[in-house]
């Protein structure tokens, strides 16, 4: 389990990272960092390069230059599967919930590669919703429980940095209350969480720092405290 | 009872034996051909050539090192596993990010070298295989004479199709592969290694048309054709079930052999095309098959 003792640790540090798509040049010199226990969000436009650095990390955009490093060890030139071996955990945007599986079979998919990951039990009561629905196919389930399931199947596999693409997505206000109370639970709970969001309001409530993205880069670094003062500078990047 | 629609019941229950022998045959090919579909988008073309080479691998060792039946249907399959496991990592694996005509076309030309080169070192008449002293002979049930190969190979085919349901639909390595047939990439994000994945389920599916080489190795010839001959049909098969779906392969050919061997004591003249007349009915109500999903 993440302790959150050594808070002030960098877990994940980005560096100058570029990354293609073929030969669509998307992210243009990313760098960033996350401290071990932190909640941070990226935020941006849509095609700004969040989702893309998240799938920059994962190796799923195989296509990338830089430098990411998560707990020391760079991850560029690793093989795609040994990099959630590290303890990274990754909710797509999409939430990914296989039709073909029941809700069980896609609550235990994801191999536990690390000790300390949350037992069964205790994503149960992170989200009462899932009760009782195990045998149910997992697309049957609304897009709220979905969402909840997508975050619960990661969190039993003991990753301690989890990346989590856009939880609200047209969810409903009281779905995403209860996605809220849950991402701070984890929080609390001393996970690190990195937040692609395009629900501000969402984000404010739960994070440290906010990562503004522009054009395929980080533009600027707001920490929550001071996101009020920021308000005019963020209106202006996100365009709201 | 001396008829049944006028038909002897012997003949009727002969036939019907018959069918339900090919569609074992049938069951065990299409079974094979889904799995790969499903996870690998490929029309395997040489599973046809793939289920010869597991009767000439049994038939090889027999005659140059004197291992017999049993142990054939151990090593066969995997020798044509092991093929396959090869085919996959050296010349599939290129196709996979373009369109599946390829893969069809890539596997359709190794059937075709591999049934030449058959044919040029054997030759076209077939090479008999005998039926292993444990199989020999048969019962009279009252109704029909049952020799005891061929109950065995519905047995014996029933069973792996069962197993190979049941590992698929209810375990947990069932699961990765159901997962990694929706979306491999997503997988992989959970720390699966999916390319080897998918060439043990290439390597599994055409070592279940190894099996089927072996099962039939004393019920047909072994012959360098022995392959093409069946698979056109197991295609149908395929089709009708519903590409990649694993229960519908099963039922279907079994369900197709029956009924192929129905029409062979009713209407003789028909029994070549009823399952590709059947394949066109089916294509025009559901176009995804009996038991597919619209992808």
């Amino acid at each position: 389990m993440p302790d959150g003792t050594q808070t002030k640790t960098a877990m994940l540090e980005i560096a100058d990272l570029h990354g293609f798509y073929g030969e669509s040049h998307v992210l243009h010199g990313v760098s960033l960092e996350v401290r071990q226990g932190e909640v941070v969000t990226l935020l941006g436009r849509n095609g700004a390069g969040k989702t893309s650095t998240m799938r920059a990390i994962m190796g799923i955009m195989a296509k990338r230059t830089g430098s990411i490093r998560f707990q020391g060890t760079e991850l560029i030139g690793m093989a795609q599967h040994r990099i959630p071996r590290l303890g990274i955990g990754y909710v797509p945007e999409e939430r990914g919930i296989f039709s073909s599986l029941s809700v069980d079979e896609n609550l235990t998919l994801p191999p536990v590669v690390k000790e300390g990951g949350m037992t069964v039990p205790q994503i149960y009561d992170l989200f009462p919703n899932l009760k009782g629905r195990g045998s149910t196919q997992g697309t049957r389930l609304s897009g709220g429980e979905q969402q909840m399931l997508a975050i619960a199947r990661i969190l039993r596999t003991g990753a301690n940095l989890i990346l989590l693409d856009e939880p609200t997505e047209g969810l409903a206000p009281v779905i995403i209350e209860q996605i809220g109370v849950a991402v701070r639970a984890l929080k609390a709970r001393g996970f690190t969480i990195v937040l692609v969001e395009q629900n501000f309001r969402f984000a404010a409530t739960i994070a440290d720092r906010h990562y503004v993205m522009e054009e395929g880069h980080v533009v600027d670094m707001i920490p929550n405290d001071q996101l009020h003062a920021n308000m005019d500078k963020l209106h202006t990047y996100l365009g709201v | 009872m001396s008829h049944l629609f006028g038909i002897p019941p012997q003949a009727l229950f002969g036939q019907l034996l018959l069918g339900l022998i090919n569609g074992s045959f049938y069951a065990l090919l299409s079974l094979g051909l889904a799995v790969i579909f499903g996870m690998l988008n490929v029309v395997n073309m040489a599973h046809g050539a793939l289920y010869m080479v597991g009767a000439f691998v049994a038939w090889l060792l027999l005659t140059y090192a004197g291992v017999g039946y049993w142990g054939a249907l151990v090593l066969a399959p995997l020798a044509v596993g092991l093929i396959g496991l090869a085919l996959e990592r050296t010349m599939l694996r290129r196709l996979y990010k373009v369109d599946h005509l390829y893969g069809l076309l890539l596997t359709f030309g190794l059937a075709l070298i591999v049934e030449g080169a058959f044919r040029h070192q054997y030759g076209v008449s077939g090479q008999p295989y005998p039926i292993p002293d444990a199989l020999k002979g048969g019962t009279n049930l009252g109704f029909m004479y049952l020799p005891t190969y061929r109950g065995w190979v519905v047995v014996a085919s029933l069973l792996v199709c069962l197993g190979t349901w049941y590992a698929i639909e209810r375990t947990k390595l069932g699961a990765y592969l159901r997962a990694a047939t929706e979306n491999p990439t997503l997988v992989q994000a959970f720390g699966i290694n999916v390319p080897v994945m998918v060439s043990l389920t290439y390597g599994f599916g055409v070592a279940l048309a190894g099996l089927a080489g072996v099962l039939a190795a004393p019920i047909y010839q072994v012959s360098p054709l022995m392959g093409s001959n069946l698979i056109i049909v197991v295609f149908a098969v395929v089709v009708i079930g519903g590409m990649g779906s694993i229960l519908g392969a099963i039922v279907t050919g079994l369900g197709l052999g029956l009924l192929e061997g129905l029409t062979k004591v009713f209407y003789p003249e028909a029994s070549n095309i009823v399952v590709f007349v059947i394949m066109a009915v089916v294509l025009m109500l559901k176009p995804a098959g009996l038991f597919g999903r619209e992808r």
